[in-house]
């Protein structure tokens, strides 16, 4: 990330004088990469896209991903699946409080880049990433007690044990909103994967980094590699590659421009996709900081009730 | 022992191994005149032993000439008058004319529907809903056989399932739901329930009643008003409940029910006052609905086709089981999105089991379905029939073994004989494509491993069969099925509480239960609802 147009402040990241030698230092920028089965990949393309600050200052560039990262990211998504949710809802649920432990670890890069990103000052972009911090660990207790709400005993009139659970959908995609950068990901991430999904999401087009600078975070914390998969780039070149893709199983389409929901629910209708539509509003219009963003409900959007019967007998 | 119809039979029976009934079978001699039904059970001396036909009684049932369009409570032609004919599929004689509806008529409904939702139903206590639907479950039960006798006049299945399973389960739907309409805000913790509005709900003619009671049940508990379309082939229990409706004195507008081809139902859900899709049918359909409601508020759920796995293990109980897979694809003539059409028999047990299947196979009886002593009724249509013949043409052209047993079906009417393949392979159509119809496709496995790879190798996933003696196996085995509903040594079980769904394109969304009401009410906040 880079001061182009002006300096910033940032204790990390700003240019600052080499100790002792009164020479000035250069900047050792990070190159911001895709997320794909637990590794940094750049696009197969080659290609980039620049991102730029709220005043225009050139940020860095992005990665322009391409259908081949996301089928690339789909089949490890759906490697990572058996085992993500096979764990126990106690592990799940340490797993991603180690996400929110380590977010606070860098909490300053992430108020940073989040500042620079959407154009914030610095104390917006604190509760926001306090809330993003936050809203991993709220989602986190819900890992082992999802079911208990959501799942049921069944009294059918009859001689059997019947139960219903719930069970992850699967291999999700998710449209991330476009202009909440980190929280509004986290909002709609975590409850994605409490239940035991893999996801692929498509990052925030213009505003991806906070995003690309969480991976960096999910690859530390014990989140098995391909639980979480991140593409960055055009979402006229990527968007309906997902919503089509046949081995998608879900669909989170809630940071989708609702202009394109037609085209992307006749695609996403191919495989029956469970499908979270964008509100009518856009997702920009949400306010991510409300305690309305979090709810077990947006956890029941992804997941499959399966009934089970038995006999009861000697 | 239903397979024994004499006290000297029961006895030849319980000496009898599986092997030695199919060769009596076998021998069986034709009869000169045979009713409907024609199987037949075993005398002392092997000589086969003829059921008496035991046909319900017809003459209280009283099916009208022409049906109109149930709107606001009263029946009126279709606008163009327009009428198409309504069959019993046994016998393939006329039963009445119904109207079909145009888009004019869709229209009508439409508004209909919500005018009755916005001034009356959704403004009714919930208390008072939950009393209109108890007195629909009541009448229901009421009026019970003439609609499990309507019921299978119109669809062909046997009396005995109508009877004792769809029409009973049909009312228990509308005592369950009734209950839930004043209790709405305990369901969902947190949040507000409101009612959708108008939904359009879209039936197929496999279980007319049921399905009819699993949509409207829950849709109305949550104050919704209803537009319903049966099946083109099966409209006329629909339409006897809409003489239930006006018994119970629902607010005119709330049930309205309309018939015709299709392409009315897409009218329907493509309404632009519509707010709640629910459908019932083949995931061919279930697409192209999906796609008529891409980009608007809509919220949907589907229900569509299914392949069930049924898997045996080699330490189950081998007759219990036989009851389960004999159940688990023969009912209802196979018609059944869940049925378990795909049995998995660990290698071990291959043989003895297969001789068993084969066996109870021969002594199912195939014919009037009107008979109470019928096993397996008419397949609803000529289209029906033909697909089914079709795939089993296919099933033999691709290398697999059919067996049929050697019963004699009625002259006229939809028949077809329970039939089962071995030697299938995954790659088979048979394997493949739901048939919807009473054909079973047998293939083995050794390891639980294989079983759970097998049986999930469809697109479909809407249940799944276990049956093993071992408690740790069938959590295994329930836990790997991507199947909405798992059957541990039991199978085709449906209850109002239990929620009813699939996986993958079987669907989404659930039907009974607690979860079926969610599927019809507005739990939003934020605005964050899906679908």
């Amino acid at each position: 990330m880079s001061p182009r147009a002006k300096p910033r402040t940032t204790a990390a990241l700003a240019v600052r004088d080499g100790a002792g030698s009164g020479a000035q230092r250069l900047e050792v920028r990070k190159t911001y990469k895709l997320y794909i089965g637990g590794a940094f990949p750049r696009t197969e393309s080659g290609r980039a896209y620049e991102i730029h600050g709220a005043k225009g200052e050139l940020l860095a560039n992005a990665c322009r991903g391409t259908r081949k990262d996301i089928r690339d990211a789909v089949r490890a998504a759906r490697t990572a699946l058996p085992d993500w949710s096979a764990k126990t809802g106690f592990n799940r649920s340490q797993i991603l409080y180690r996400i929110a432990e380590l977010m606070e670890g860098r909490r300053d890069q992430f108020v940073s880049e989040v500042m620079a990103a959407e154009g914030v000052g610095r104390q917006r972009a604190t509760r926001l990433t306090d809330a993003a911090i936050d809203r991993w660990v709220w989602y986190a207790g819900w890992a082992d007690k999802f079911s208990q709400v959501n799942g049921s005993v069944n009294p059918v009139n009859g001689s059997y044990f019947n139960f219903s659970v719930p069970e992850p959908s699967g291999v999700v995609g998710v449209i991330a909103p476009e202009a909440s950068s980190l929280l509004g990901l986290v909002s709609r991430l975590a409850p994605v994967i409490v239940s035991g999904n893999c996801a692929v999401v498509l990052a925030s087009e213009s505003r991806p980094l906070p995003a690309v600078t969480l991976t960096e975070v999910l690859a530390t914390s014990d989140v098995p590699g391909g639980v979480v998969n991140l593409i960055t780039g055009l979402r006229r070149e990527l968007v309906l590659h997902l919503a089509g893709h046949m081995d998608v199983n879900a669909l989170d389409a809630f940071g989708l421009d609702p202009g394109q929901g037609v085209a992307v629910e006749e695609l996403a209708t191919e495989n029956v996709k469970r499908l979270v539509r964008p509100p009518a509003k856009g997702a920009d219009a949400v306010d991510w900081l409300s305690p309305q963003a979090q709810s077990p409900y947006l956890i029941g959007e992804f997941v499959e009730t399966k009934t089970v019967w038995h006999p009861i007998g000697a | 022992m239903r397979r024994i119809g004499s006290v000297g039979g029961i006895a030849a029976q319980g000496t009898a191994d599986a092997g030695a009934i199919i060769r009596r079978v076998t021998l069986t001699k034709k009869p000169e005149s045979r009713p409907a039904a024609a199987s037949w059970g075993l005398s002392k001396r092997g000589t086969p032993w003829e059921y008496a036909a035991a046909p319900e009684a017809t003459d209280h049932i009283e099916i009208r000439r022409e049906y109109g369009l149930f709107i606001d409570n009263a029946f009126a032609p279709s606008r163009p008058k327009a009428t198409f004919e309504v069959i019993n599929p046994a016998t393939e004689e006329p039963l009445s004319r119904v109207a079909k509806a145009s888009k004019a008529d869709v229209n009508r409904a439409v508004t209909a529907a919500r005018r009755a939702h916005d001034t009356v139903w959704s403004r009714l206590p919930g208390s008072e809903r939950a009393k209109y639907l108890y007195r629909i479950a009541r009448i229901m039960q009421e009026r019970s056989r003439e609609f499990a006798v309507v019921e299978t006049m119109n669809s062909g299945k046997p009396i005995k399932e109508s009877r004792d399973v769809d029409v009973p389960l049909a009312a228990a739907h509308f005592f369950y739901y009734a209950g839930w309409a004043d209790k709405l805000d305990y369901a969902f913790p947190g949040r507000t329930p409101r009612s959708l509005g108008v939904a359009a709900q879209i039936i197929p003619w496999n279980f007319p009643l049921l399905m009819l009671a699993w949509k409207i049940a829950p849709a109305l508990a949550a104050g919704n008003t209803v537009i319903l379309k049966p099946a083109s082939t099966t409209p006329l229990t629909a339409y006897l409940f809409a003489d239930v409706v006006r018994q119970a004195e629902l607010p005119p507008g709330v049930v309205n029910i309309i018939t015709g081809p299709g392409e009315i139902g897409m009218e329907l859900v493509r309404h632009p006052d519509v707010n709640k899709v629910a459908f019932t049918g083949s995931t061919a359909v279930g697409k192209m609905i999906g796609r008529a409601v891409a980009g608007s508020r809509k919220k949907l759920t589907l229900e569509l086709g299914g392949k069930a796995a049924n898997i045996v293990f080699d330490d189950a109980p081998l007759d219990q089981a036989i009851e389960g897979i004999i159940n688990g694809i023969y009912f209802n003539q196979g018609e059944v999105c869940c049925a378990g059409s795909r049995l998995f028999v660990q290698e071990s047990v291959y043989e003895p089991l297969l001789d068993k299947l084969k066996a109870r196979l021969s002594t199912l009886r195939v014919g009037d379905p009107l008979d109470k002593n019928t096993d397996v009724g008419a397949i609803n249509s000529a289209g029906q029939l033909a697909k089914i013949a079709e795939l089993v043409q296919s099933g033999i052209e691709e290398g697999a073994e059919i067996f049929q047993p050697d019963c004699v079906l009625p002259d006229k009417g939809f028949f077809f004989r329970p039939t089962l393949f071995t030697g299938v392979s995954q790659s088979h159509r048979i394997a493949q494509e739901e048939i919807f119809g009473p054909v079973l496709s047998v293939l083995t496995f050794r390891t639980p491993e294989e079983a759970i790879e097998k049986a999930n190798n469809t697109p479909y996933g809407l249940s799944a069969g276990v049956w093993t003696e071992k408690g740790s196996r069938i959590f295994k085995m329930v836990a790997a099925m991507k199947a909405g509903v798992v059957w541990a040594n039991t199978f085709n079980r449906f209850d109002p509480t239990s929620p009813f769904g699939g996986y993958k394109e079987s669907g989404y969304g659930r039907e009974g239960g607690i979860h079926g009401l969610g599927a019809y009410l507005d739990l939003s906040a934020n605005g964050a609802t899906g679908r």
